[in-house]
């Protein structure tokens, strides 16, 4: 019960803040927004047993791609929106926006969940420690993936430099 | 030996790629010209130790196939590269490769200096494997390649000079009508497959199994359409009415390439056709007699025309359609070994009097320029006394002449007066053989009257060249000369294979050779002549000699008019024009012929044409085309305002696309 | 324990208030921070299935896209930075070459 309720008030300063996010007119005021959804979603990782996702949820999302996006509107000095109203555009993009949900929660409504129980529960994670667990599957199963990883951010990082170079 | 016979085709085709991919970047002269020559005597070479392996064997067994690979199979129809030897086909390669090769080694004294020689070059020698592929392929339709590959040298040939408009119009003359007698060729090779297979199951091309089968072939009917399509054929090519304009025209190309091609072998290809496939046209006597009338009437009717004409070339240009008559009216009594004995030895004297007046043209052409004179190198008009000048030219030119009007010992005589013997002699058309002798006799007369009169306006009497310009006429230099003087040598002897039997058996029964060598190609038609053919009067051989005397008379006779009319008195030709103004320009003007046709055909086609391109093309095709194009542009001016630019739209279409699909998976 | 529905709603609703914004807003950067609230909307899907499967792949694939979105967020930035270099803007409205 407290946990239900607990849930309801996360989820619905999770909803409030992204709604916050699409509605405010100053793109500072939508980042910090978007800081608190990302928090209350670190929050619901806490709930679902995976406390290292919610470290990084903050760490990575909230202290490094947050900021950058910050910096990057102060450097820019973007101020409020202007020029013409495009209602026509927010009414199409918002029904569109509602057939998603409706139609996910349709198939919330009509689909089961299939698929195998696997080992892991709270009591495992509780006991052997959920760092560990990432980290045996991370550089056992996935480490193929894993170092690719480490391919991608490199050509990402070449390619902001090259991007944002004033001459190349 | 018969197995390297690939070798021959072979050579010539190096030729064509050196030549054709280096030779403008290999410049010298005697590099080019020695290539394309070396690669011609190679085939010679192979081409003779085959003829003398196969005069080796008992003539049952001169026969070889050579199948290469098979180059197309498409359910029962199956053509291979193959090639076929026998003693048709070995002569024929004899006379292309050696007459050939004589030719290439004058080119290279004749063109020296023109521009473009390497294309000469190149040119020349595709034209050599084109037609070795024409006489050693064993079935139609590789025959039917080298028949479109000469065709196509011709064309290249006769347009060699292409900034000269006259001669891109005789290139274009030339090939279009080829295509029609191309044309007849195609449908008589399809009617023939398609015959033999639906009603006898035998689906093949192939000379060999065609002539095994040809017993099975009906008499008349089909037969005859079939063979009057490879007639239409060979009239195309060889120059015969109705398809005979192209060639006097075609002398706008080097006069070597007139000698080679419009003389000695491409032309003669219906001939060599006819007596290829002999043992299905003699199948079908309504074509027998179709090709007899239609070569007697070109010999008679080329020889008129040749009688009024100054361009020394035009007149050997209509002796050779008139004697390309002559083999064919052979072919048309059934005489097929002497169509093919005259088509050699017309080979080897036509060739010689090409040359020879090639080494005239060559001389006058540089006495002129240096004498700053633009009359026409041509012209016999502005020749005479030549005799002088040039002493081997003469003697060599005097000597085929004497051959081509079928003076005794001379090699025409031999054949040509085996061809009138067996025109009067043949037992196919009844009466009309009397007809046919007499006009191919006065035909020969007329010969006799024109060649010499070319002789004697080109050789003897005065010379009508300015007198700064007689300085520098010379003899031509020996790679000229060479050629000359074997071909006159072979025009002299080349008869002595062939000799008629009623003179062999004076001279104590020499045989005809040259009869028996040919004797199994044509040894099916023999049978069934000799089983068909009611022989309804034996001839004695008093009136072979008297026929013979004839028709020695009538030569002797023309040749006595030229003397008269162009040695003694010079000035009878001009009055006899006077007295007959419009025989003469109608003679002159070759009958009207060219404009007949232009009349007939060529100008309601360019009607056709021009009807057909302002009429149907702009207004119907092109209005089918725009109209589809301004369908199409209304449509997207209409659509193209969904391509607003602008990235939200785009984002927004596809969210929708995205919801669409979705929802269809969820909800179907 | 919560139901798994209730956290596959939470993220339903979260990813298309992400779609909203994209199609709605004109801010390049706005734009950028509805497609990040998305991914994160599916790696609430992912961890929620992996906990109702005991399954720690989920978590894996989680970690995965976190660093695409890193990625992502170094190259758009920079897209950004040189686009408002070319037009001193960064409203979408403004990148309309494609409009002939």
């Amino acid at each position: 019960m407290l946990e239900s309720l607990f849930f309801l008030i996360v989820a619905a300063v999770a909803v409030i803040s992204s709604i916050l996010v699409i509605t405010c007119k100053n793109p500072i005021n939508s980042a910090l927004s978007l800081v608190m959804t990302f928090f209350c979603l670190a929050t619901f990782y806490v709930m679902l047993d995976a406390p290292f996702m919610a470290a990084i949820q903050v760490i990575v999302y909230a202290g490094a791609i947050m900021v950058l996006i910050v910096f990057v509107i102060m450097l820019l000095n973007i101020r409020t929106e202007t020029g013409r109203k495009t209602t026509h555009a927010i009414l199409a993009g918002s029904i569109i926006g509602l057939f998603v949900l409706f139609q996910t929660c349709y198939f919330l409504t009509k689909g089961t969940l299939t698929g195998t129980k696997g080992a892991m529960d709270t009591a495992l994670v509780e006991k052997v420690g959920h760092v560990e667990l990432i980290g045996k599957a991370l550089y056992t199963d996935f480490l193929l993936p894993f170092e690719i990883t480490s391919l991608l951010l490199l050509v990402a990082i070449i390619g902001a430099v090259i991007l944002s170079k004033r001459k190349i | 030996m018969f197995e390297y016979v690939w070798l021959i085709p072979l050579f010539p085709l190096i030729g064509v790629v050196i030549n054709g991919l280096f030779g403008k970047s290999i410049k010298n002269e005697k590099i080019i010209g020695g290539i394309g020559s070396l690669m011609v005597f190679g085939s010679f070479l192979v081409a003779c130790s085959i003829l003398f392996r196969l005069l080796s064997l008992p003539s049952e067994e001169r026969l070889y196939e050579l199948n290469v690979f098979t180059w197309i199979q498409s359910g029962t129809f199956k053509a291979d590269i193959g090639f076929l030897i026998d003693p048709l086909s070995a002569l024929m390669i004899m006379v292309v490769t050696g007459v050939g090769f004589l030719i290439h080694l004058y080119s290279i004294g004749y063109m020296h200096g023109e521009e473009g020689f390497y294309r000469y070059f190149t040119y020349l020698n595709l034209f050599t494997f084109s037609m070795l592929l024409l006489v050693l392929g064993n079935n139609l339709l590789l025959m039917f390649v080298g028949w479109e590959g000469v065709g196509l040298c011709s064309y290249l040939l006769i347009g060699y000079y292409f900034h000269k408009k006259s001669a891109g119009d005789a290139g274009k003359k030339a090939f279009v009508m080829n295509r029609v007698g191309d044309f007849g060729f195609l449908l008589g090779v399809f009617t023939l497959f398609w015959f033999l297979g639906q009603n006898y199951n035998i689906w093949t091309i192939n000379f060999v199994e065609l002539s095994k089968a040809s017993h099975l072939l009906p008499v008349g009917g089909i037969v005859t359409i079939i063979t009057l399509c490879f007639f239409l054929g060979a009239t195309g090519k060889s120059a015969q009415i109705p398809l005979y304009t192209w060639l006097p025209d075609a002398m706008e190309g080097p006069t070597p390439v007139s000698a080679l091609i419009h003389a000695a072998t491409m032309v003669t290809a219906g001939v060599y056709m006819i007596g290829r496939m002999n043992f299905i046209f003699i199948k079908a006597p309504e074509t027998m007699l179709v090709i007899a009338c239609i070569g007697a009437a070109t010999a008679i009717f080329a020889a008129t025309i040749g009688t009024a004409q100054n361009d020394i070339k035009r007149v050997l240009a209509y002796s050779t359609v008139s004697q390309l008559g002559f083999m064919f009216l052979a072919m048309g009594v059934g005489a097929f070994a002497a169509g093919v004995f005259h088509l050699m030895t017309h080979a080897f004297f036509k060739a010689c009097l090409f040359l020879g007046s090639g080494s005239v043209i060559h001389s006058m052409h540089h006495a002129l320029h240096h004498a700053h004179s633009h009359d026409d190198p041509q012209d016999m008009r502005h020749m005479g006394g030549l005799k002088s000048k040039m002493p081997i030219t003469f003697i060599t030119f005097l000597v085929s002449t004497i051959a081509i009007a079928g003076i005794p010992g001379f090699s025409g005589f031999f054949s040509k007066d085996e061809i009138l013997w067996q025109a009067f002699a043949n037992p196919y058309h009844g009466s009309l053989n009397y007809v046919l002798w007499g006009i191919g006799a006065v035909a020969a007369g007329f010969t006799a009257f024109y060649m010499f009169r070319l002789v004697f306006m080109t050789f003897f009497g005065e010379c009508r060249i300015t007198p700064k310009a007689k300085d520098h006429l010379h003899e031509s230099p020996f790679v000229i000369t060479l050629p000359l003087m074997v071909l006159g040598f072979l025009a002299v002897v080349g008869g002595y294979v062939g000799i008629p039997k009623v003179i062999g058996e004076v001279f104590g029964g020499i045989p005809n050779l040259f009869e028996h060598y040919l004797e199994p190609v044509f040894r099916i038609s023999e049978e069934f002549a000799k089983e068909h053919v009611q022989v309804t009067a034996h001839h004695s051989a008093a009136l072979e000699w008297g026929l013979m005397g004839t028709s020695v008379l009538i030569a002797v006779v023309g040749i006595s008019i030229a003397y008269a009319l162009y040695i003694v008195s010079p000035s009878i030709p001009a009055k006899f024009t006077a007295a007959f103004p419009g025989l003469h320009r109608a003679v002159y003007n070759k009958w009207y012929i060219d404009e007949l046709y232009d009349l007939l055909f060529v100008n309601p086609c360019k009607a056709l044409g021009r009807f057909l391109w302002k009429g149907f093309d702009v207004v119907i095709v092109d209005g089918i085309v725009n109209g589809v194009a301004k369908v199409t542009m209304g449509f997207s001016g209409v659509l193209r305002h969904v391509q607003s630019g602008f990235v939200h739209n785009y984002a927004l279409t596809m969210a929708l696309g995205m919801v669409v699909i979705v929802g269809f998976y969820l909800f179907r | 324990m919560l139901a798994l529905n209730n956290y596959l709603i939470i993220s339903a609703i979260l990813f298309s208030i992400g779609t909203i914004g994209v199609l709605v807003r004109r801010n390049a950067i706005v734009i950028f921070m509805c497609v990040e609230m998305m991914l994160n909307a599916v790696n609430l899907t992912f961890i929620a299935f992996s906990k109702y499967l005991g399954n720690i792949d989920g978590q894996i694939f989680v970690f995965f896209v976190m660093t695409v979105a890193a990625a992502e967020a170094a190259v758009g930035l920079a897209l950004m930075i040189a686009f408002f270099k070319n037009r001193e803007s960064i409203d979408v409205e403004d990148i309309n070459v494609m409009k002939w």
